[in-house]
């Protein structure tokens, strides 16, 4: 499935990402780091903890509303791979974030940012590993996934 | 209202991550594909997110304190370890199976598209299970 190069939609994505990081750690001294900020979450330490997460967590999920008030376009969310592959999927990137300590957002922009070098060295290796991931995929095994 | 400053934060987080493609699995996993039906993007929202923060971060952190908290959170620890590395080469795996990251996929969740309630579900079993299975992970090591 094609999908268009989009880099001027997507250098402004990702500015206003780095606005995001930018405001959080301004105001509030913490990493906008999403594998953080859902681990806290979902494992509340306190309630005044647990009461900003859930905020900024309200906040993202809230955007698809905003974008659609906006644009009146939904937003477009296209899957070429199957359920089983979203769920091993998805539990692989749960396990894989809690013992890596973070994800592109935590490690690849807030830790990069600060030349952290447990996040560069997280970085390099899960951008290599999903880059290998998507060519025995698609071009080893041929989409059967 | 500091709530509401820190919904609005993350009302434009979200908007980035729509707007960049984020959101969109078949995008990231294009980006991924340099060998197929290669779809550069992603990268432009990588640099454009890193370059604004590396930015702000340089005027922000050299600030005494947060301006609405006591003090700056940030990890503490410095050292590259195996766990490190496996954890990050696993959620790598993860990532190139889905094209879903956590950053992609909580803001997807407000579309309550079936395949990133599916994918989120999967990887909240899979965070809970691994801080269950790993006893308390530590202070300073998550970002």
């Amino acid at each position: 499935m094609p999908t268009d190069f989009t880099p001027f939609a997507s250098l402004g994505g990702g500015i206003l990402i780095g606005i995001a990081s930018v405001l959080l750690m301004a105001n509030f001294g913490r990493v906008m780091g999403a594998t953080g900020i859902l681990a806290g979450f979902l494992m509340p330490t306190n309630r005044d903890d647990w009461a900003w997460r859930a905020s900024l967590l309200a906040g993202m999920v809230s955007a698809p509303a905003l974008y659609w008030l906006v644009s009146g376009q939904s937003v477009v969310v296209q899957v070429p791979v199957s359920t089983i592959a979203m769920i091993i999927g998805g539990l692989i990137v749960g396990v894989g974030v809690t013992f890596g300590g973070g994800c592109t957002s935590g490690h690849g922009v807030c830790g990069i940012a600060r030349l952290s070098p447990r996040s560069i060295v997280a970085t390099v290796v899960f951008m290599i590993a999903a880059v290998a991931t998507v060519y025995v995929t698609r071009h080893v095994i041929g989409g059967a996934i | 209202m500091r709530f509401l400053i820190i919904y609005a934060i993350g009302l434009i987080f979200g908007m980035g991550i729509i707007f960049g493609g984020m959101a969109n699995p078949a995008k990231v996993l294009n980006f991924f594909d340099i060998a197929g039906t290669w779809d550069p993007s992603l990268a432009f929202v990588m640099g454009g997110a890193l370059g604004v923060t590396a930015l702000g971060y340089r005027f922000v952190l050299r600030r005494p304190s947060p301006r609405l908290a006591e003090a700056f959170h940030l990890p503490t620890l410095m050292r590259v370890d195996p766990t490190l590395i496996a954890g990050s080469a696993a959620f790598g795996v993860g990532w190139g199976l889905a094209g879903f990251c956590p950053g992609g996929a909580l803001p997807a969740i407000g579309t309550l598209d079936a395949s990133v309630l599916i994918f989120t579900g999967a990887m909240i079993v899979g965070i809970i299970g691994a801080k269950l299975a790993k006893g308390r992970i530590p202070d300073g090591a998550t970002v």
